[in-house]
Formats: structure tokens, C-alpha cells, sequence
């Protein structure tokens, strides 16, 4: 016990471990509350489909000779909307819709960085994450989220509960629908792109989905599933990267793996409850 | 005070280069019981979101006069069974609260009077027991009581109901049918119940609708000749029954 102490004062004793342990949990503590609204709206991949954005984007941004975060935030941003508007306008269901946004800007991220001489940022810890690279502005950024999502979820929790179960009869009683799905496909599109850092392009859709869909087997009321999926997702992040020191791992790849055991645990326990 | 609660003036709509509706105008009254027919394709779901103002007209406007859509002078019970996720993780109370949203200010809150109508409605409907179940728990006809008590529970003037029977089981749809009728009877609600199914409509209604994208017939059910709207293309479904 007096060892596991140790190495967790020894972890938290270092500055990057700190930004990595609090941007970590101000991103799963996002994820998991805007997780509800994009996993029962069908839009669980979308956290896939933004990163791949993300991809596009610092490829732009080295093309440019400019900071990744300052381009891709506006343009995740864009391509959330865009991901929306063409379910709503051209019909096009959502998990289509990220598909064609997604290997359109990873085609587009591949052209430019080919064009540009290819990348010379450390690409394993882009595609999996590396809290070596949090700075500073990127826990502020992550603070700055944090709060607008909470702000978000409890004074719109309402009209977002509407929308998520029927969205036609919100419009109908007056619910700003539109406007509601672009202010979560804003959060979203920061909270991904703030999110890479920590569990990298491939890793992230897995930040939104797991925390829900693990709340969901347990949970009976809307505001529990969202107050049980923050508490599994920043449970995972502390644990997740607490063992990557202790045990020398990928953080990302711990966060993710500490989700998934919770998740089949939630499923078994569910199960144990129904037999 | 005219009687009349909504008007549709000459209302034309298009989706990209095809035409739904064509010039349709009428009237809905203070306790009427329109049957709105037509065969698929007809334009029936459009006029309902026309009414609703889910789609912009082309030509000619609808008038709101004894009602504010907003705050919920329409009731509104979807086509589709939006609770087929068994996962949603939702309490009847907590649907049916949706109901009373569009009176509500910044940031919404439901207040103890709020869950006392919620509590009424669920009573009215038979359900009160389900208050506490998961909506995704329920069968077809309990979910259906579900979404009508949400459309109710802020005692609408007009109630519309979009095909509200057709995923139910003939004697739960001939309950559901009784509802309504003792609804518009009782409380005096306006209803538009759109179906497909033209006999079982007809006998509960006592005006008819009948839409071919523009419209055919408006007029009392006991003058609608049933083969008139065979012959548009509509079904007879006496044998459910």
C-alpha cells in the first residue's frame, strides 16, 4: 500500500504529470457529459470523425507555418456543423455523414502534408496521445471547457434532454434545436481537439463512447447516467494515468483499457442483476 | 371570437422540385374531430408539419388565432416510435415533463405544480402506475399512452396525431381510438388524427380529410363515401377490428 503511495506522490511530484492528471480529467469530465447527448443521437462516432479532422488540420497548420490548436479548433468547429447539416439538410444519416467528412480530411491532411515535405511532429504520439506534449495554455483551454460544458449541460439540461429523445416534437414546442446541436457540436469539436493530446486521433471517439454506454447498463434516469458516466470517466483518467507511470505504458492506451474493464464490469453486473 | 383555431389560406409547399401541396386551404374548429386520409405520398405528414411549422410554405400562410403554437396551443404525438432505443435511460415522469417545456423561461425549470400535471395527465391516461418505469421497459401501447400524455400536458386547444395506431395491436388501437374520442368529447380539444386507415377513422371522427397532394374532400365523415377513397389509393382495414 506505502508503494503505491509512494509512486503516486512520486507521479504528482512532476509538472507534466500534473497538467497531464487535471487536463485529463477536465476532458473526461466533458466527454462523458456531452457523451450522452452524441451516443443516444447516433452520433457516437463522431468523436472519430472530428479527430480525423483534427488529423487534416495540423497538417494545414504546418503548411501554413502556424499553431496547430489555433487552426484546428475553428475548423473541428466548422466540420461538426457541416457533420450535422448534412444529416438535417442533404438527408444524409450520421454515421455517413462523419464518414465523409473524416477520409475526406484525412485525404486532404495526407495531399498537404506530402505537398508541405511531411510531418516532423512525433506522429505516435499524435495518433495515441503523449501527455508529454500538454502545455500550459492547454490546461487553461481545458478549464475554460470544462466550464462551459458544465454551464452548458445543467442551464440547457432540459432542452438537451428533449432534443435527445425527440427532436421533431422540440422543435414543435419551441426548443432552439438548431442552435442547442451546434452549441453541443462546439463543445465536442473542443473537447476532441483538446482530447487528442491526452489519448491521441485514434483513441478519443473511445472518451465519449465507453463512460455512456457503461453508465447506460446500470442507470435509469437521465441525470444519473450523465453523473455515473463523469465519475467512470475521471476514475479512468486518474487511474489510467497513474498506472501508465507506475507501469511505464501508453497513458492513452491505459485511460481506454481502465474504460473498458468498467464498462464489462457494468455489463456484467447487469446482467447478474437481470438473471 | 371567431371559432375558428387555425386557418390554412391557399398553402402551397415544395421539397426541391416536387410539389407536396397544392393550394390547400381550410379551417380547424374549436372540437373538431378531423380523420386526415390519403395514400402514401399524399402529402399527409407534410400538411401535419406545415401545421406544426416544421416546413417552410411556398405560397399562401397559415393563421394561429385562438392559439400560440409555442406555448403549446398544439399537441403533437409523432409517427414514429422515437422510444424504440430499449437503452434510453429515461423515466415516464421525465418524458411526459417535455410536454410543459415550451411555457417555460431560461433555464426551464419544472416546478412542483409542473410534477402535480404530470402526476394528473399520467392519472387521466391509466398509467400512473408507470411513472417510475424506464420508457424503454414499456410495450408499444404503454409508450403510445406515454407520447399522448406528453402531447396533453399542457392542455393543447388542438391535438395532432400522426398515424398514432398503426405500430399497435387491433384492441389496443381500438382502446386508444375511445381515448381520444372521450378527449375531444370531454375536454373540448380539437383533434387531427392522420391515418391510413380509412374505415376505423371514419366512425370516430366526424369530419374527413382527404389529401392527393392537393385537397380532395373536406367535409361531415358521414357523408365521406369510403370507395372515393379507395379509389384515391387508401385501404380499408375493417377486418382488423
Amino acid at each position: 500500500m506505502s508503494m503505491i503511495i509512494d509512486t503516486i506522490t512520486e507521479a504528482l511530484s512532476y509538472g507534466f504529470m500534473q497538467r497531464a492528471i487535471i487536463v485529463g480529467v477536465l476532458i473526461g469530465l466533458s466527454s462523458a457529459m456531452l457523451g450522452i447527448f452524441l451516443v443516444l443521437k447516433k452520433y457516437s462516432m463522431i468523436g472519430d470523425g472530428l479527430a480525423h479532422v483534427s488529423f487534416a488540420t495540423v497538417a494545414i497548420a504546418l503548411f501554413l507555418n502556424t499553431s496547430p490548436l489555433l487552426i484546428s479548433i475553428p475548423i473541428v468547429i466548422v466540420a461538426s456543423i457541416l457533420i450535422m447539416e448534412l444529416n438535417e439538410k442533404a438527408g444524409i444519416h450520421g454515421d455517413a455523414a462523419i464518414g465523409l467528412v473524416s477520409s475526406f480530411s484525412v485525404a486532404l491532411g495526407v495531399l498537404l502534408s506530402s505537398i508541405s515535405g511531411g510531418f516532423n511532429v512525433d506522429l505516435f504520439g499524435y495518433l495515441f496521445g503523449s501527455i508529454l506534449s500538454i502545455q500550459q495554455s492547454d490546461l487553461w483551454l481545458s478549464v475554460v471547457l470544462a466550464a462551459g460544458v458544465i454551464f452548458t449541460v445543467i442551464f440547457f439540461y432540459n432542452d438537451l434532454f428533449a432534443i435527445t429523445h425527440d427532436e421533431a416534437f422540440s422543435s414543435v414546442i419551441g426548443i432552439p434545436t438548431k442552435r442547442r446541436n451546434y452549441l453541443i457540436a462546439t463543445l465536442t469539436s473542443v473537447t476532441i481537439v483538446l482530447g487528442i493530446r491526452v489519448v491521441g486521433t485514434m483513441l478519443i471517439s473511445s472518451m465519449i463512447i465507453f463512460p455512456t454506454v457503461a453508465a447506460l447498463q446500470v442507470s435509469k434516469s437521465f441525470k444519473s447516467t450523465i453523473v455515473i458516466s463523469s465519475v467512470i470517466s475521471v476514475f479512468s483518467v486518474i487511474v489510467g494515468v497513474l498506472g501508465s507511470y507506475a507501469y511505464n505504458l501508453p497513458s492513452g492506451a491505459s485511460i481506454v483499457m481502465i474504460n473498458a474493464v468498467v464498462f464489462v464490469s457494468m455489463m456484467g453486473y447487469k446482467r447478474l442483476v437481470r438473471s | 371570437m371567431t371559432s375558428k383555431l387555425i386557418e390554412a389560406k391557399n398553402i402551397t409547399v415544395r421539397y426541391g422540385n416536387n410539389v407536396v401541396l397544392t393550394d390547400i386551404s381550410f379551417a380547424i374548429e374549436k372540437g373538431d374531430y378531423i380523420g386526415l386520409v390519403g395514400a402514401n405520398g399524399s402529402g399527409k405528414s407534410t400538411l401535419v408539419k406545415a401545421l406544426l411549422g416544421l416546413v417552410p410554405l411556398e405560397k399562401g400562410k397559415i393563421i394561429y388565432n385562438d392559439l400560440n403554437k409555442f406555448e403549446h396551443g398544439i399537441g403533437y404525438l409523432p409517427q414514429v416510435a422515437v422510444t424504440g432505443n430499449t437503452l434510453f435511460p429515461a423515466e415516464v415522469r421525465e418524458i411526459v415533463g417535455i410536454g410543459l417545456l415550451g411555457q417555460k423561461k431560461f433555464p426551464k425549470r419544472l416546478t412542483k405544480e409542473d410534477h402535480f400535471k404530470v402526476d394528473t395527465i399520467l392519472t387521466r391516461l391509466g398509467i400512473i402506475g408507470l411513472k417510475h418505469k424506464k420508457i424503454g421497459d414499456l410495450s408499444g401501447g404503454q409508450q403510445q399512452r406515454v407520447l399522448l400524455a406528453r402531447a396533453m400536458v399542457s392542455h393543447p386547444k388542438l391535438l395532432i396525431l400522426d398515424e398514432p395506431t398503426s405500430a399497435l395491436d387491433p384492441r389496443v388501437r381500438s382502446d386508444f381510438f375511445n381515448l381520444i374520442e372521450e378527449i375531444n368529447k370531454v375536454d373540448q380539444t380539437s383533434i387531427v388524427l392522420v391515418s391510413h386507415d380509412l374505415s376505423s377513422i371514419k366512425r370516430y371522427t366526424r369530419k374527413m380529410m382527404l389529401l392527393d397532394r392537393e385537397l380532395v374532400y373536406f367535409g361531415p365523415s358521414d357523408e365521406f363515401d369510403l370507395n372515393f377513397g379507395m379509389a384515391k389509393g387508401m385501404h380499408n382495414h375493417e377486418h382488423d377490428y
